[in-house]
Formats: structure tokens, sequence, C-alpha cells
């Protein structure tokens, strides 16, 4: 089988332990978490650190929580941790939906949410429900930290704003009353990367929609955050024109390139056509 | 590298390359070829091994990263040469055909059932959907499992409650 | 009391005797073979699909300290050994001497310590290309300005390699002229890939002093492999042993030689060390035996009221880069010619014509028999169509042309003799079993609220177990099988076979098949394959062919060693042989059901002081060659049903029934365990698998992230019944059933999914039905996208 070339490994025993790390090894050293994303570019030979930090054992970075009105997810938190959290759930039931449809049980067991995010994969599900959930990014440097927003951490695809020398620390949802929240993906099979996805956070007051995000996945070079489709659903009464026109926005708005998973008329249906799903969700879910 | 590992319950200590994969050093490290591989990508989970009891695909983990942890494959299933009831259950439902995907499948359904007793159809059709089995249209796979779930003594229980 | 499990005797549902090592981890395969002072091989691959090759520099390669030798195809050249004959009367570069000519061919071949370090080598070798413009799509590969491939052949001046006809053209034209219906549709059956889950692979291991080869391999054809070697590499025949041991799934991938082995063989001799070399899921996905690949255009002719009278099938059939199809030698388009079907015709024909292309060779039978899965889906895609012109449900349709029982033996139209079949009530018992009148009513229902609901009909017939060798042979030869059987002075017996399981449970079936003829528990009988020191001669296991072929001499075998038991009997027993009866087990007097003697009792004597009659030899063992007189030819009537999501385009298959009729069921467990497989893989075929290039020739599904393969959440829970129809030729009627399954599903999945999109006037599309595809075809796009 493919194997990647050689590397040196350490294993991280702290955030200040993988800094200094990193600070050490300088450009060509990579973190390494669940590993499903790099490991396999590194099989191909598509990447070739010459250092790995393991960071697995950074147990600091790993827990779901609320804490300060908002709920907060260490980056080490593993899919399957993000699954089975009856708190993340219960308050942003999109990332419960993206999660049963991201990779497999078996990846889930062992991929991260820090990972995933930081992978910056345009077709990556996370990237587009933390979009969706107004996400802010928790950035640590040996310096300190930084929070960026959601919209200005991918900086392209395979790019994010962390530095060299930085880690992603933690995620932070703020938490609303009378939110709903979903995601749909349309995927060739189980465990496929998406065709098209989309996610959509609801906050409602006075039955109307007082605030929403709108994220799309598999549609754009990053995560696509739909600002004119919030724009218009902003304050208004949910109903299906309403959603219609949102959906028409969202496919408008997002830009996917043709490959083997369709062609950019089907993927921009897809956008839409999502968009509109979880749209019908979210709202009832914020309703229910 | 010094990577040590607790594999099968027995601890293991080796010198290794830090590029080397888990599957690799269980198959040519330790001679434990029950532990086999399909793809390059993590997408057929015929490498599946439970690494502190949760199912992994062992060609996406560098042995490195499994120093210090607890691994588990299929020839630490048997236990005091009774087979384990989902080993039992593959034999007596025909779940496996050429036997290629057979240990990766049956370390997961064995991790499934000691979180989930009793799962039904669907949880056993999810927890394997990471799991490429080309010979059996997976359907005895599920009766296998689901076999192992009604007998969870295996055949030492097929045996007694026949009498 | 535990009740101890009855000894099974013959044929009936039995665990299998191979499963206790599978469960433990314990089967091995050819990457768990090991030996002292092994190295590891690696191929270098063409990134281009075709180039020419100005220049190879593997100095770098050679430095590398823990690489023992690379090999070009220069080094080959000079052992005449740079080519290698196909199955199908063409040769295929081993390693590429002046150009490439698909992308992942084979360029190079590295030897190092370990595995590692072989891959770390590849990087070290620099080859110069210069770029030539590729041949992808087929029906461009005859244009007069199309790119010549094959320069290697003297004097070719195209990329034509075969044109191919059955039926009879003149009387299926004039049906055609007079007939009041006639329907025509293109269709693709697209290139695909077994992919077994076990890759390809070998441990050659060559002994310098006893001059002999012996050769791990992943192998469905052993025998025929250790000859091809002889033939090819001048090795005497006698010193080579060819080993398949455990295989992972062949599906028709592991028929052909690779050049991998060779390399493996060569370098084994080069450096007088073992040399092991597998395969990676991508140069298996991109370099060894591809299937079907068919251009299709079908036309079908039938009176208003819906009798068919005619079919002409046109065939552009994509043979990649190199002619490897593999196909007894007179059929080079398989057996197409069974694309007849199922139905009693006036006249039918088909013309095929193969070409080059910048592809990987193959056109291997994935699980089927030779080109048989093509044939039926173009047949059972034409009856719906038909039915849909004639606004006739499909299943009615399919039952008014059906052939009737009392015309079997049935000469079809194309030459085939259907050894035998009871047509009708398979087709009534799936639509039974499904419930067709109901799922009607229901998708009706489901139809007035916008839900897209489709019920898929199919009928197939197939041609398996070749075959006949007046007829049929494969590079010369004959396409039977042997098999040696021996009792040991205890009763147990050892049978040799030919044949290689993959899968398919041959330790159990065969015995099961001994068990039956003699007697004897099927425990007590040690089936031994995969090993051509230790088997009789025989060509294999691909195209359905181990139980119509070798199992029908594992049969014949058993009734010797019984006529010969009852010799012995007889002498045992003081009687005349003519005196005596069979009764499963054992010989007795005829009248005096007291005095008779078990096999186990006769099988001591044989071996023992019995004084023996004039002429018998003492022993318990016979042997035999079973060339069989005809083919097989299993049937299927299957009922698929799926929702497809009219915002998304996404195919849920919701139900799936199959009636099979394989004629003897030997092991009823094991029939409906391949069922269930290639149920599966037709789910795959149907849905998800394919094998695509882009227009320089790159190909776009060269890892399972890519290529598709069904999980166990897009198959349902298989609803299988069976009728039983013996093949009368077939010692014990059995017809062979691991394929039918792959031949039945695709189009009765692809019906299913037209007749769902049925309110969008859809009437075909190409296969696999992405929702990308689906969503197309909707929308009223008639072309499929990329």
């Amino acid at each position: 089988m493919q194997v990647p070339a050689p590397f040196d490994y350490e294993r991280a025993t702290s955030v200040e332990h993988a800094l200094s790390l990193l600070e050490r090894l300088g450009p060509e050293a990579r973190l390494i978490a669940g590993g499903h994303s790099l490991l396999p570019m590194m099989k191909l030979r598509l990447a070739a650190p010459e250092h790995l930090v393991d960071i697995n054992d950074l147990h600091e970075l790993d827990y779901i929580r609320e804490e300060a009105g908002e709920l907060r997810i260490g980056a080490l938190a593993r899919h399957r941790e993000l699954l089975e959290s009856e708190l993340l759930g219960r308050r942003f039931p999109i990332f419960h939906d993206a999660e049963r449809v991201i990779a497999d049980p078996l990846v889930r067991n062992r991929g991260t949410i820090g990972g995933a995010l930081c992978q910056a994969d345009p077709s990556e599900d996370l990237s587009a429900a933390c979009a969706a959930a107004h996400a802010r990014l928790v950035i640590r440097g040996l310096g300190g930290e930084r929070v960026v927003e959601m919209a200005d951490f991918h900086r392209g695809p395979y790019e994010t704003a962390v530095g060299p020398s930085e880690i992603l620390a933690e995620i932070r949802l703020p938490l609303r009353e009378a939110a709903g929240s979903a995601y749909e993906k349309v995927e060739r099979r189980t465990g496929d990367w998406a065709v098209a996805a989309a996610g959509v956070c609801v906050w409602m007051s006075d039955g109307a929609i007082a605030d929403v995000g709108v994220g799309l996945a598999a549609v754009g070079s990053s995560a696509v955050h739909c600002a004119r489709a919030e724009e218009v659903l902003r304050g208004e009464r949910p109903s299906e024109e309403l959603f219609d026109a949102a959906a028409d926005l969202a496919a408008a708005d997002c830009s996917p390139a043709a490959d083997q998973r369709g062609p950019v008329e089907y993927k921009r249906h897809l956008a839409g056509e999502l968009t509109r799903r979880a749209l019908r969700r979210a709202v009832a879910r914020a309703l229910g | 590298m010094q990577v040590t590992l607790t594999v099968n319950g027995d601890e293991v200590t080796r010198e290794i390359e830090p590029r080397m994969l888990l599957v690799h050093f269980l198959r040519e490290t330790l001679s434990l070829t029950g532990t086999h591989w399909g793809c390059d990508t993590s997408n057929c989970g015929a490498c599946t091994v439970l690494m502190d009891g949760e199912p992994v695909k062992s060609c996406t983990v560098l042995a490195a990263m499994a120093g210090g942890h607890e691994v588990r494959t299929i020839e630490g299933l048997e236990r005091a040469g009774e087979l384990d009831p989902v080993q039992q259950g593959f034999i007596e439902e025909h779940g496996l055909q050429c036997g290629f995907c057979t240990p990766g499948m049956v370390m997961t359904a064995r991790a499934l059932l000691d979180r989930n007793p009793d799962p039904t159809e669907e949880e056993i059709r999810e927890a394997i959907s990471g799991q490429i089995c080309r010979c059996t249209g997976y359907v005895n796979i599920v009766k296998a499992v689901r076999w192992a779930a009604e007998h969870p003594a295996g055949a030492a229980a097929t045996a007694a409650s026949a009498s | 009391m535990a009740t101890a499990e009855q000894p099974v005797l013959g044929y009936g549902r039995m665990k299998r005797k191979e499963d206790p090592r599978f469960v433990r981890g314990k089967g091995r395969y050819v990457d768990d073979v090991s030996l002292p002072g092994m190295l590891h091989g690696a191929v270098l691959r063409s990134p281009l699909a075709h180039a020419r090759i100005l220049s190879i520099d593997t100095s770098a390669a050679l430095q590398h300290p823990k690489v023992h030798a690379v090999i070009t195809g220069r080094d080959l050249e000079a052992q005449k050994l740079a080519w290698a004959p196909t199955l199908s009367a063409d040769v295929q570069a081993v390693l590429a001497l002046d150009k490439v000519c698909f992308q992942g061919q084979e360029v190079a071949f590295v030897v190092a310590d370990d595995h590692y370090s072989a891959r770390d080598a590849l990087e070290l070798i620099d080859v110069e290309y210069e770029p030539l413009p590729a041949v992808v799509d087929p029906r461009k590969a005859l244009d007069p300005d199309a790119p010549v491939i094959r320069e290697d052949i003297e004097g070719k001046s195209d990329n034509h390699i075969f044109d191919w006809e059955a039926g009879d053209r003149d009387a299926t034209d004039a049906v055609f002229e007079r007939a009041e219906v006639v329907v025509a549709q293109d269709m693709i059956y697209p290139r695909i890939h077994p992919a077994p889950m076990e890759t390809c692979g070998c441990v050659a291991d060559f002994d310098a002093v006893e001059g002999k080869l012996t050769l791990w391999c992943t192998t469905q054809a052993p025998h025929a492999h250790r000859t091809l070697y002889a033939l090819v590499a001048g090795l005497p025949e006698h010193k080579i042993r060819v080993i398949s041991p455990d295989i992972g799934g062949g599906f028709g991938n592991k028929v052909g030689i690779y050049p991998g082995y060779v390399c493996s063989v060569v370098t084994s001799i080069v450096t007088g060390r073992p040399v092991k070399w597998m395969e990676d899921r991508t140069e298996n996905l991109t370099s060894t035996a591809f299937a079907r690949d068919y251009v299709m255009r079908g036309e079908i002719a039938a009176t208003r009221d819906g009798k068919i009278q005619a079919v002409r099938v046109r065939v552009l059939a994509d043979h990649g880069a190199f002619n490897a199809t593999a196909q007894p030698s007179k059929y080079p388009a398989g057996f197409f010619h069974i694309f007849t079907g199922s139905y009693d015709l006036e006249a039918a024909h088909c013309r095929v014509t193969g070409v080059y292309t910048n592809k990987a060779p193959g056109g291997v039978a994935y699980r089927c028999s030779f080109r048989v899965t093509e044939a039926a889906y173009a047949i059972e895609r034409m009856v719906d169509v038909l039915a849909d012109e004639l606004g006739v449900d499909p299943a009615e349709l399919r039952m008014r042309n059906l052939i009737r029982p009392e015309q079997f033996p049935y000469r079809s139209k194309t030459g085939w003799v259907y050894d035998s079949g009871d047509y009708e009530p398979a087709l009534r018992m799936a639509l039974e079993m499904a419930g067709y009148d109901r799922l009607r009513e229901e998708q009706g229902e489901r139809r007035e609220r916008g839900e897209l609901m489709g019920i898929g009909v199919s009928f197939f017939t197939e041609t398996v177990g070749a075959g006949p060798r007046r007829d049929m042979d494969i590079v010369g030869l004959g396409m039977a099988d042997g098999a040696d059987l021996r009792v040991h002075p205890t009763g147990k017996a050892v049978l040799g076979i030919s044949v290689q399981t993959q899968g398919q449970g041959h330790e159990t079936t065969f015995a099961q098949i001994v068990a039956e003829e003699l007697g004897i528990p099927a425990e007590d009988v040690q089936v031994v394959h995969g090993d051509t020191d230790e088997t009789p001669f025989g060509l294999g296991t691909y195209g359905s062919r181990s139980t119509p072929v070798s199992g029908a001499a594992a049969a014949v075998v058993a009734r010797k060693v019984r006529e010969k038991a009852r010799l012995i009997a007889a002498a045992m027993l003081e009687a005349s042989p003519a005196d005596l009866e069979w009764e499963k087990g054992r010989w007795y007097v005829k009248g005096d059901p007291e005095q008779g003697k078990t096999i186990q009792e006769i099988a001591m004597g044989a071996h023992g002081t019995v004084e023996l009659p004039e002429g018998v030899e003492g022993g318990l063992e016979a042997q035999t060659v079973y060339n069989p007189s005809n083919l097989t030819f299993p049937f299927g009537a299957y009922v698929c049903v799926v929702d497809v999501d009219p915002g998304t385009g996404q195919v849920k298959v919701r139900r799936f029934v199959a009636v099979d009729d394989c004629g003897t069921r030997i092991n009823p467990m094991i029939v409906e365990g391949q069922i269930h497989g290639g149920l599966a893989e037709g789910v795959g075929i149907a849905l998800m698998e394919l094998i695509a290039f882009d227009e320089d020739g790159n190909c776009l599904n060269g890892s399972f992230m890519d290529y598709l393969i069904p999980t166990a959440k897009e198959v349902p829970n298989f609803e299988l019944g069976a009728t039983v129809t013996p093949s009368p030729h077939h010692p014990i009627g059995a017809k062979g059933v691991g394929e039918s399954p792959t031949v039945g599903s695709p189009p009765a999945i692809v019906n299913a999914v037209i007749d769902a999109l049925e309110p969008f006037g859809v009437r075909h599309v190409d296969m696999p039905l992405t929702p990308a595809r689906v969503w197309a075809a909707m929308q009223g796009h008639t072309e499929p996208p990329a």
C-alpha cells in the first residue's frame, strides 16, 4: 500500500509544548490529531512534512461545555464526542445532523473538530455548520491567543488564519434563545464528501426570524457564508415563499465547480434545495 | 524511535521508523497478519482494530501514535480456546466468504456490542458503514452480529441452551 | 443433552469448513507470506496516458542504500520478456519500452529491503516523457485522424482490433422491415472494476539450485498461469509451482497475468532472493483488468400487441491499450450473443467492433460469464423501452414472450442451446413475493403526492460453465477441469480440484458433492486446491464455471471411486459386482441387505489384504478430466423497488426480490450468500461504480474515495426465492450461481429508476445512476453529465 515519506515524530504533552515544538521545528512541521486528512495526503505524497507533532495527548483541548453564554468546543473534541454530546445536540442540532453524515463511525472515532476546520477542505461539513452558527475561533500562539470570526478563518482552499506556530484551540458558538438549526447534505454514497450541503441556524423572536446563519459546503473555494440569503430572512416571518427567496439567493451566490460529483448547474440547484430544506427544519425545531 | 504499546494484552516495545503505519507494525513487526489492508485512503476498513476499545482504521494511525495505548486485534479475541460470540456468529450465519474484510468487521461488531448489547439492524448497518465487504452484500454480516447479541456467551451458550 | 450436529452426508445447509480459520484471522493470503531474505518490489507507473519515453534514469534509485535492483523495459528486452502475450492473441508491455499507452502503465520495477524503501526509490527514478494526444472516447478511436496507439504492431495504421458477428443479419433485417413496432435505444455499460478487497500481488521465490520457481499469487487460475509462465518465460513447466493461497475476492480481476508478477519472477531470479509485490489500491483500479466498457445500440422489433420478433445490437467495445480481454479464443466479444435473453425470437443479430484506446487493458468478466452482463443489460433495458412504447406493463410484456418449458432444449437464434428452463413460474414467484400489483397501486398513490417510486423487473438467462473443448479454449488450453479423489484406509478422503476459491466456499461444497456420491460425512473430505503441485490440471474459477465444470468433475470422480468400491466390496462379500446394490455409503447384496460393506470398510479392504479380483488394483482412488458437453443456463426473475428524491435525484433501493434457478443447490446457505453478494455488486454497478477519464486520459477514479462501492447502508435486506430446474447434461444437475445476481440486478435497478422517472418522460439513463445523472434526466438532459 502507499506509505508516507520519512519524517520525525514528536509527541506534545501540553499546548505550550506543542507551540514551542512548532516554533523550534519551523514551517516544515505539522500538527497531527486524528490524522484522517493528513495521513492519506502523506501516503499519496501530496504532503511531506519533515516533522509531525502529535497533539492527541492534549486532553486540555478535549471538551464540550457551556461557558460565558457560549458553547465552547475544544479543538481536540472528536467527531464522535460531538455526535454523542447531549448538550451540543440540544443547543445546536445542526452539529448532530452534520456529524451523522461525516465520513463513517470509525473515522469519527479519530477525527477532531479542530482538524476538520484546519484542513479547510471546501467540502468539509463542520466548516459550513460553524459558518451557519456564527462560530468564533480561538487561535493560540506562544504570545497569547486571538479570536477570529468564522468568516475570517478560511483564507481559501486548504488555507486558514492559523499561523505556522499557532494552534486552533477552541470553537465558540454563541448561545441565544429560541434557536433552531439543521444540516442537509447530498452525497453519492455514505461516507463520501458532499456533492453539496447546507447548514442553517435561526434564532426566532415573536414568530419572526431575529437572526439567521446560512453556510454551504462543497459549492465554493471554501465554506460559503450566504450573506444575501441571511439578509432576506432576517426580521421576516417564516414562509415557503421566504424560504424560496433565500434558497434562490443561496444558489445564486455560491460558486461550485464541476467534478465527478456533478455539474455546476446541479450543485447550484442543490445549494438552493438544501438551503430550503435546512431552513424548514431549523425553523420547525426553533418553534418546536 | 522506540514505541511501547499493549497489543492483545501484552506490552510490546519495538524500534520503528516514525512513519510506520500501525497496520504494518501489527502485520510485519508483530506478524499479526489477521489485520488486513485494502486501500490507501481509509475507506475500506479491512485494517480495523480496536484502540482503547474503539474501532479505528489502523492504516491511518501511526504506530508511534498508538504508543501508550491498548490495541486489540482479531488474534486477541478468542479466549481460552473459546471463540468470541461475534466470531461464532459469523460462522453460524455465513457472515463471510473470502474472509478478507472479516477481521475488521468482527472487531467493529465486538466494539458495538460492548457499548450496545442489543443493537437494531439499523444500528449494526451504521456501525459497519465505514467498512466494505465485496462478497456478502452485508445481509449475513448483520445477521451474524445479531446472532452474537442473542448468544452473548457464544458457542458455549448454544450448547447449554440445547441441553 | 446437547444435541450433536448431524454430520452432513451430502447436499444441504452446512456451515463452511473454511470459516474457523478466517474468523480467527488465520487465513493465509499472499501478503501474509513472508520468506527469509524476502525483498519487496514496487512498480513505477506512467503519469501520462500516451507519451513517448525519451529516457529513463535509474541511477539515483540504484544508489539508495536499501535498493537491490531496478529493472526497465530494456532490461527485460534483453531476456525477450519486455512483451507478454495476452489472453486475446495480442501482446502487452511488461515494462514500457518506447512509449506508454495508458496512465498507470508499468515503466520500471524496484526491489528493496522493505516496502517503504521500495516506494521511496520510485521517487528517485527520472523518466523523461514526450506527451502524445490521447484517444479516450472509443467513439473517436476509429476517426481517420485519431492517433495510432499501437505503433509496436507492424503495419498498424488505426485503432481497430476486431469485428465479430453472431446471428443472421439478413433474416433479422427482414423481420425489422416488416415489423409493426421498432424501437431503438443507445446505452453505455460503462467501464467499471471488480475491485476485490484484496489487491493483486505475488511472492516469487526462484531456487537457483533446483531451478524451481515457486510463485504465491493472487490468481483465479493457478494451472493456466503455470502453463503460461512456462510458455512465455521458457521455464520448464515441472519446475514451476503456482500457489494460490486464500484469495480475498477475485470477481474476474485475478484471471490475468500482470506485469508485476513477471517482474517479481525476473527480479527473484536476478537477486537470488524471494520478491514480494503487492499492488496498492490505486494500482489495482488504474492498471489491472477493468470490466465492461461497451457502447451499445439496441433495436427491438415487435408486433403492436407485444410479441417480440427480433433484436439487433451494435456494440463498440473499448478494450484499452492492449487487447487483454479474457474469454474463450473463438469469441472476441465473449458470450455477448446470449443477448436474445429469455425470449422466443424469430431472428437476432449482433455486430461487435473492438477498438484500442489509451486506457488500461482488461475487459474481464466482473462477476459474470464473458460479456453476459452486457448482453442481459441490453435486452432487459430494450424490453422496458418497448413496454414504454407499447404502453404495456413490463412484467406482462416479459410474461408474453418467455421461452416456454416445452421448447427446451431451446436453440437460440444466435446458436446457443439452452439446456433447461421453466421461466414463467420463476417470474410469477418474483412478482408474488414483491406484491407486484399492490406495489403498482402504491406507486399510483405516491405519484399523486409528487413522490417518485419505481418498480423494475428483469428476467435473465445466463450461459456459464465454459466450456466444451471442441469450441472453447483459452490460449489453446481446453476449458476442462480435472479432479482426483483418494480415499484413505480409514475412509477419510482427499479431493484435489483444479479450480480456486476466492470466497465461494469450495472446501465445503466440493466436500458435499463427494459426500453425496459416497455417503461419507462432508467433514471427512478434505478439499485441496490452489497449489499446482498438489492438484490436477484445469482452467480455474471464473465465468461461474466451478460448479458446472469442476463440480461435475468432483461428482464424476466420486462415482468412479464408488464403482471401484463396488468391485472391492464384491470381493469382500464374495459376490458378483452385478449382484450389489448401492445405498448412500454402502454396497450390499441384492435381496440380502444385511450383507454389505460401508465405504469405510471397503477403503480398509482396498488397502488391506482382501484378495482383489483380476485387473483390480489396490487402493481406492480415481481421477478424471471433465469436459462439459454444453454450457449451463441459469436464469432468474428480479424485482426492484426504488424511491427517488424529486428534489435531489438521490436513489434509495427500498426492496429487492430475487428468484434464482441455478438447478440443483448443493449448499443453499452458500448459494444464498453468493446471491446476496452479487446483488450488492449490482447495486454498486447500477448506482455508483465507474472508472472514468478526463480528456487527457487521466483516470478519475483511482482510489476508493472515488471508486464507490456500496456500504451496508446502500443495500437492502434482499428477499430471495428459488425454483429448481436441473441441468439435464450436468452430472448433478447444477448450473452455477455466483454471477447470476450481478447479471440480473443492474437492469432491474435501472428499470426501476427509469420507471420512477416516468412522470418526466425519461426512457433511459446510463449507469451509474448518480444523483447528478438522475437529476439531469429529470431536467430533460439526454446526455449524462461527466
